[in-house]
């Protein structure tokens, strides 16, 4: 075990420019007045 | 071993957020989206790496050190920094810290815009006159009306057709208030289902409402089609009825809260990612309310589990418009938010923050994260009349309308929008090329971004900074989750 980093979550983002673009997932809506789903807190429906 | 600093071309600050929050440090690593706790010899290295790299010198040992002196920090002996060089050289070698950069690549449309999702205004009038109302308490600057069945049946047979192989439609009934047209709303339901059946499709409705007029048959019927809602609520009773007054200025907080609760309970299993059948109570809050927290609080001790409470975007006349000195109280609102949500989740009092889910283990893949939120190609919003626009918060600007569903053929969308909006992604912000936070905000709202710089490509900046400060808090949280063991595995992988 590592003596000064504790890897939380592993993850493989950059890797998903193949795998995704689907366009299934829930329309997202960054704006400040409607709360639909933002980017950062949507899930992958695939 | 610092090769893996000195890499031409990789920039720290912008590929590896490394942050103090709480009690914990972390790295966020940006292209890879994994998560890191770092002791603070870790920590102040990548920091200490990360000055250099700013000041244009080279990493070395001796470097590092130096900044840690000038800092008035201690110092690393060889063996310390030897043995963190080492554990942060494996961790570039599986690729979940200093990973390579993410592909530039642009996001690929076909030629037509697939409308997937329509935003319908079923009523421009609304029964309060909320102050920061950017729908200018209803009516977007026209005149106060309501949308016909037949508008609202050539929206949704327009996203039917325009959402092409894509079984899954959304619907969203918005106004003003669209309760004030419920009947035309029923109507529309029961068109919608049926004629997204004959076509092997669903459409996911969902009505966003002031409560006003939330009474038990309207509950019941919300109940009975499945349509997920959106109920404004701002916290506290005072500020809430300075903003959300009627005509007559009376405060709406003393009707509204008892029938928010009581449709909130009939959704005990709602889910905090928006997924299925749900609900969210929703509040804006003001330069009125900086210490916006005592309002989430609030709404939390009614017993309101899915909560989300949003900056005003405001005109710098406009009273309530965030000003200078601001920024720093509501930066501290959102620490104590979260550190009230863990206190609250080993109370097992746990409630969810909208802007603090982060779905690091099943997000969105980096395309849905360039491109964001689809206005003008993959949404568009309705008026009364039928005029197509981007969004919501573009309807009534005359310069943003796409076309009606009155036109010959309304598929045909206004060409120069539709490749402004798709050409709006994170790379083609500047500024969001070289920001930590850019998978996750998608270069922010493009109305907020044309209503500050009157461009899509140029950010609204005090969004970033919530925005960035939202995310920071949200890593936290997910942090100290894993810890508790309130998810099942101490490490996972992205799905996507």
């Amino acid at each position: 075990m590592a003596k000064h980093i504790q890897t939380i979550v592993k993850a493989n983002l950059s890797a998903t420019v193949k795998t995704g673009g689907c366009g299934k997932c829930q329309t997202s809506c960054q704006s400040a007045c409607k709360t639909s789903c933002t980017v950062g807190n949507q899930v992958c429906v695939k | 071993m610092l090769d893996i600093f000195n890499i031409h071309g990789y920039h720290i600050s912008k590929n590896v957020h490394s942050y103090r929050q709480g009690d914990l440090l972390i790295a966020h690593d940006v292209n890879s989206g994994s998560l890191h706790l770092l002791d603070e010899g870790t920590y102040e290295v990548i920091k200490a790496c990360e000055s250099l790299q700013e000041s244009e010198k080279e990493i070395s040992l001796e470097g590092i050190n130096q900044v840690l002196r000038q800092a008035g920090k201690q110092t690393l002996v060889e063996e310390e920094l030897s043995e963190i060089l080492t554990e942060l050289d494996e961790l570039r070698r599986e690729g979940t810290l200093f990973s390579v950069e993410a592909e530039l690549v642009t996001p690929n449309y076909p030629e037509r815009p697939i409308v997937k999702a329509i935003c319908l205004h079923v009523a421009h009038d609304c029964n309060l006159r909320c102050e920061y109302c950017f729908a200018g308490t209803g009516a977007f600057g026209g005149s106060r009306t309501l949308m016909d069945f037949e508008t609202g049946k050539r929206g949704i047979d327009f996203v039917i057709e325009s959402s092409g192989h894509r079984n899954h439609c959304e619907v969203d009934f918005f106004g003003g208030e669209p309760l004030l047209n419920f009947k035309v709303i029923k109507d529309l339901v029961d068109y919608g289902k049926k004629a997204a059946a004959e076509k092997n499709k669903t459409i996911k409705f969902t009505l966003t409402t002031n409560g006003v007029l939330l009474n038990e048959k309207i509950q019941a019927y919300l109940e009975q089609e499945e349509i997920s809602v959106v109920l404004s609520l701002d916290g506290r009773p005072e500020v809430h009825d300075r903003m959300r007054p009627y005509a007559d200025g009376r405060g709406s907080y003393a009707k509204v809260t008892p029938l928010i609760k009581q449709f909130a309970a009939k959704r005990p299993e709602s889910s905090p990612f928006a997924v299925g059948n749900y609900y969210y109570v929703r509040g804006t809050y003001t330069h009125f309310n900086c210490d916006f927290d005592q309002d989430v609080l609030h709404m939390a001790d009614l017993g309101i589990k899915q909560i989300s409470v949003e900056p005003v975007v405001a005109g710098p006349k406009d009273a309530y418009a965030f000003q200078a000195g601001d920024l720093d109280k509501i930066l501290e609102a959102y620490d104590r938010l979260g550190e009230e949500l863990i206190l609250r989740r080993a109370q097992d009092r746990d409630f969810n923050f909208f802007h603090f889910n982060v779905a690091l283990d099943q997000g969105p893949c980096l395309i849905k994260r360039l491109s964001g939120c689809g206005a003008g190609h993959e949404y568009v919003a309705i008026s009364p009349e039928g005029d197509l626009y981007p969004c919501h918060q573009f309807v009534g600007q005359a310069d943003y309308k796409m076309g009606s569903l009155y036109d010959e053929n309304p598929h045909q969308l206004k060409g120069e929008l539709v490749q402004a909006f798709r050409a709006a992604n994170v790379y083609a912000k500047s500024s969001c090329r070289e920001c930590w936070a850019r998978f996750s905000c998608s270069g922010g709202c493009h109305a907020a971004n044309v209503s500050f710089t009157q461009t899509l490509t140029d950010v609204y900046t005090l969004g970033c900074e919530l925005q960035k400060k939202r995310l920071e808090v949200a890593l936290y949280l997910k942090i100290n989750e894993i810890q508790q063991n309130r998810i099942s595995s101490p490490t996972q992988e992205v799905r996507c």
